[in-house]
């Protein structure tokens, strides 16, 4: 296979990268985007192995290691719970940054990519080697510790280190030094020592970057990483001299940039003050602001029969989930009991606010496995207005995202945030643990509004009384 | 011992209601009251003694018995001076009261050292809606005069085409669009008619149309709430164009139905002579406002009378003509007023304390134990004014997905584009061209994801994460053409370490299979489960 006919499967494989990308436009077309993207890595590895560039003595340790990713890649696609996705996410960005750092250190230690290079392009190949390795190693540690945090093997509060942003202020420095230091090294051996040391800044970087943001912000964090790992592509592929490897890492990294940047608006934050750690970090008291306005009022319990009532007396329910309900693997007996109601003729919808749940589009994903039709889940801009026709609304495991605070408090820290009007529905019933508030450690008026029921008690526990009470 | 609450036959001539039913006696005996009724309390009401007494009521023929033994009565009407003379001596006493206009009746009832509740008291705000006597009184006339109009009214209120030629719908006006106001809105609609409607308080209009109505506004920029959900009294300026507006209306409308109140002062005047005269021949007025001295000019409160051949009502007892709907939602406001009585510890056995901390229980109680205790302080605002709403930041309007945002201020995006010509020209100035035609890709593949990435549903989310994640395995072409190039173009003298470069690119091989895999695998698993 010769060069040319390289470069056209590669022209090939990118077009279909953007048609996969496309087809994710809507539920009916996505499937073949899907393949689209399939198809195309499928014709840009076989292109590349049977091209110029790779010796059949290669063939062996190729498949060899395919076979043994392909293995481990496959059970774990078919073993994942779909609540655990954000981990398996995350965990799949931290391969590609760890990729991303091998590559460039073998690349790093090739001398025969430099030969024929003039001194500009030298100088420009190392500063891209050096870029690629450090974007790769943030991702790497950073998606490690994300996906520690979201499985739960770490705390989900925010750790936040005294003078942290001199740390990082610190570490930029250091990395920059260290670059300086490296470009101006004569050869592989008096490189490697800035290379190693910028390595570990970059991993401790990532750790203590991912360690500072809060169970709630993982939306973003997700996202974000999930946008590294495509700029270190990116990076890779200028290294390289490699367009398939550049185009396709721009692709992924402003993919995940727009995800970040939707989730930063659905929570009506700054992506500098969501990525610099901790929940409004002025002063590190979030929790004092919130306490200005206690609610006043009562609070009103409610058990599953009662809730079962409400339900069958309903013509309109819109159903909120949360986080809570991820927690709970509730979503099969929501399923169940939105098949209950529509069988007696009540419609019931459901709302998903940009950020429920652990990562961009979660709640989508739980519902749709639970066999929950799509054209019955609405995002929160489709269906905010529908709220005063609604009979009942109910709120399971969810909590910041319905704050009347949001809007009627402007002392609040999540005064601005877009949420859903629930309050608005002539009633709403509102499931948790306890009565305790949010991760933004806001108190929410909503519990005492005159027209909230609270139904205590663990998700899953609850919805199945419920739904034995509407059966019967 | 437990409290007992005593309910007596209603003694003002006309009043049909009751102020319990045998529903509510059921709850109140399982509270653990004692319940004793007067014999032939609900007779106009149309509920028997006997229904009383299998709820678990106590059937009493003398009221003087009843009223003595009774720790708590449940009443309608405000008490006339007999019964004020029944009242035990630190006796208590729910009815409706009227404090404002009865400043005697409190000085009687003070003297009997007596604690009176006023349900007319209660405060205007959401918590106390459950005990709103006066709402629910209030929804039942807004129907009844809807009722008592389409008894007066020759015609249908459904326009239809029969055998016997075209009937015209009814056109009905009403004239403030409060509890009643609203009731009536509905109950017209709901009978066919063609409903108009008015309130000073333009924040009504979605509620009017709600019913089924359609909102007539006046033309004037003047705010028209008042405290607690009230209407205020309005500028000169704006009662004229008020008058002309329903000049309009009255002269093509076939029955108005007023219910204009304004809080401590007689009703205004808004029906003149004239308008009277403009209506149709057989055109219905009914006059809710009649009480407070009615909104038309013709009105004789308590009677229907025909002027100018229109017919205008001014009952002044339209709940009590639907006695037994009435009576079963005030016994209920009572029943909520109980629980919240017991649930602030104002009830202990057979003692009644008032907790006058409750804000609800403060606005209502007139009289405790003897001491006047109206007007209350000033309530806490129910309704929030306008102003606050404004105070409270708007939140930013939401970007719609499957669009860039919206455009940028000016200066900022002439920022921007200032910050990327100067990269740019750097960048053109001082890059190799090998780098150029790499760095020209590389802007253009952030362009297309860009464009591409705002068109996914957000409900696609994480697929496309799990996608983009699966197809940022290319990386592995980086390894590939590592791991085995042909080294034969390249002069053999180079020390070229190809043990290190063959095994780091076998490991991000399969570091990076596993992604390529299992991200494409896991995509295709979440998509197959989206379905209608």
């Amino acid at each position: 296979m010769t060069a040319s006919f390289v470069t056209v499967a590669y022209l090939g494989a990118t077009i279909l990268f953007i048609l996969c990308l496309g087809g994710l436009s809507n539920q009916e077309t996505s499937r073949r985007g899907n393949l689209y993207g399939i198809v195309g890595m499928t014709i840009a590895v076989l292109a590349t192995v049977f091209g110029p560039q790779v010796m059949t003595a290669g063939l062996p340790y190729i498949i060899g290691a395919m076979l043994v990713g392909a293995v481990i890649g496959m059970y774990a696609a078919r073993v994942v719970q779909m609540t655990q996705m954000p981990e398996l996410v995350a965990l799949m960005h931290s391969l590609v940054g760890l990729a991303a750092v091998l590559v460039g250190y073998a690349n790093f230690i090739d001398p025969a990519v430099t030969v024929g290079l003039t001194p500009a392009e030298n100088t420009i190949h190392e500063i891209e080697m050096y870029v690629g390795v450090l974007i790769g190693a943030i991702t790497f540690s950073g998606s490690l510790i994300a996906f520690g945090k979201l499985a739960g093997k770490i705390g989900g509060k925010p750790m936040l280190l005294p003078a942290r942003h001199w740390l990082n202020l610190a570490g930029l420095i250091a990395v920059i030094w260290f670059g300086y230091r490296f470009v101006a090294a004569h050869g592989v051996a008096e490189a490697m020592l800035p290379m190693l040391v910028m390595t570990v800044i970059a991993l401790l970087f990532g750790v203590h970057m991912v360690m500072a943001i809060g169970g709630a912000d993982m939306p973003v964090v997700v996202s974000m990483l999930n946008s590294y790992s495509g700029w270190a592509a990116a990076a890779t592929g200028f290294m390289l001299s490699n367009d398939l490897l550049i185009v396709v890492g721009a692709l992924v990294g402003s993919s995940g940039a727009i995800l970040s940047y939707i989730m930063c608006n659905a929570m009506n934050r700054n992506f500098v003050s969501v990525i610099a750690g901790g929940f409004g970090s002025d002063g590190g008291a979030p929790k004092a602001a919130g306490g200005s306005a206690a609610p006043e009022g009562e609070v009103t319990p409610i058990s599953a029969v009662e809730t079962a009532e409400m339900l069958k007396e309903a013509k309109e329910v819109i159903i909120v989930p949360g986080y809570g309900m991820a927690v709970a693997q509730a979503q099969h007996t929501v399923h169940d009991i939105t098949q209950a109601l529509r069988e007696r003729g009540v419609n019931v919808r459901f709302g998903i606010h940009p950020v429920a749940g652990r990562m961009p589009g979660h709640m989508n994903v739980l519902l749709a496995e639970a066999k929950v039709p799509y054209d019955i889940v609405f995002e929160m801009d489709e269906l905010n207005e529908d709220f005063p026709n609604a009979d009942v609304a109910m709120v399971i495991g969810a909590n910041d995202i319905v704050n009347p605070a949001a809007q009627e408090d402007p002392t609040s820290p999540i005064a601005g945030m877009p949420v859903l009007e629930v309050w608005k529905a002539k009633h709403s019933i509102v499931m948790k643990r306890s009565m305790a508030s949010g991760y933004a450690g806001v108190d929410n008026p909503l519990f005492y509004k005159d027209n909230n029921r609270m139904l205590f008690g663990d998700a899953k526990k609850m919805l199945d009384e419920v739904l034995v009470a509407l059966k019967a | 011992m437990a409290l007992v609450i005593g309910v007596p036959r209603e003694v003002f001539p006309g009043e049909r209601r009751v102020a319990t039913v045998p529903e509510v006696v059921t709850k109140l005996v399982k509270q653990g009251f004692r319940v004793v009724v007067e014999q032939g309390a609900g007779q106009a009401a149309q509920i028997g003694d006997e229904g009383y007494r299998s709820a678990g009521a106590q059937i009493v023929a003398d009221r003087a018995s009843l009223w003595a033994q009774a720790d708590l009565v449940f009443k309608v009407r405000a008490p006339d001076a007999t019964e004020i003379a029944l009242l035990r001596e630190g006796g208590a006493l729910v009815s409706f009261i009227w404090p404002a206009q009865n400043p005697e009746l409190l000085q009687q009832l003070a003297a009997r050292k007596a604690t009176v509740i006023a349900m007319d008291s209660v405060p205007r705000i959401s918590r106390a809606q459950k005990l709103d006597a006066l709402s629910s009184m209030a929804n039942i006339g807004g129907y009844r005069a809807v009722i008592e109009a389409a008894h007066a009214f020759g015609r249908f209120f459904t326009g239809s085409i029969t055998a016997a030629g075209k009937v015209p719908p009814a056109r009905v006006f009403v004239i403030g669009a409060g509890v009643a106001g609203l009731a009536a809105i509905g109950a017209a609609s709901g009978l066919g008619a063609v409903v108009r409607a008015n309130d000073t308080r333009p924040e009504v209009a979605d509620q009017i149309k709600s019913l089924g109505g359609e909102f007539v506004p006046v033309d004037y920029v003047e705010e028209g709430s008042g405290v607690g959900g009230y209407a205020k009294v309005m500028s000169e300026g704006f009662q004229k164009a008020q008058r002309e507006v329903f000049a309009r209306e009255a002269a093509g409308a076939d029955i108005i139905i007023t219910t204009a109140l304004i809080p401590g002062k007689p009703a205004p005047k808004l029906i003149t002579e004239a308008m009277v005269q403009s209506m149709k021949e057989g055109s219905v007025i009914v006059d809710m406002a009649a009480e407070q001295g009615g909104n038309c000019e013709l009105t004789v409160p308590g009677e229907s009378v025909v002027r100018h051949g229109v017919t205008i009502i001014g009952y002044t007892d339209l709940p009590s003509r639907l006695a037994k709907q009435a009576s079963t939602l005030y016994a209920t406001n009572l029943l909520r007023l109980v629980e919240d009585l017991v649930k602030t510890k104002s009830i202990d056995g057979d003692a009644l304390r008032i907790d006058m901390n409750d804000e609800v229980l403060r606005g209502a109680t007139v009289i405790d134990r003897g001491s006047v205790t109206w007007p209350p302080p000033a309530p806490k605002l129910s309704a929030a004014p306008p102003a606050a709403a404004k105070a409270a930041a708007p939140p930013p309007p939401p970007k719609a997905h499957g669009a860039p945002s919206g455009p940028m201020a000016g200066t900022r995006a002439a920022v921007i584009f200032g910050i990327g010509a100067l990269l740019f020209l750097i960048i053109g100035r001082y890059a190799p061209p090998s780098f150029l035609a790499h760095f020209t890709v590389f802007v253009l593949g952030c362009f297309v994801g860009y464009m591409v990435v705002w068109n996914v549903k957000p409900a696609l989310h994480t697929p496309l994460m799990s996608v983009t994640n699966a197809v940022s395995s290319i990386i592995a072409i980086g390894a590939l053409v590592q791991l085995a190039p042909d080294l034969t173009k390249i002069s053999t003298d180079l020390a070229r370490p190809n043990e290190w470069i063959r095994w780091l690119s076998v490991a991000a091989i399969a570091l990076v299979a596993i992604n390529m895999f299992g991200g494409f695998a896991v995509t295709q698993r979440m998509l197959q489960m989206f379905r209608k």
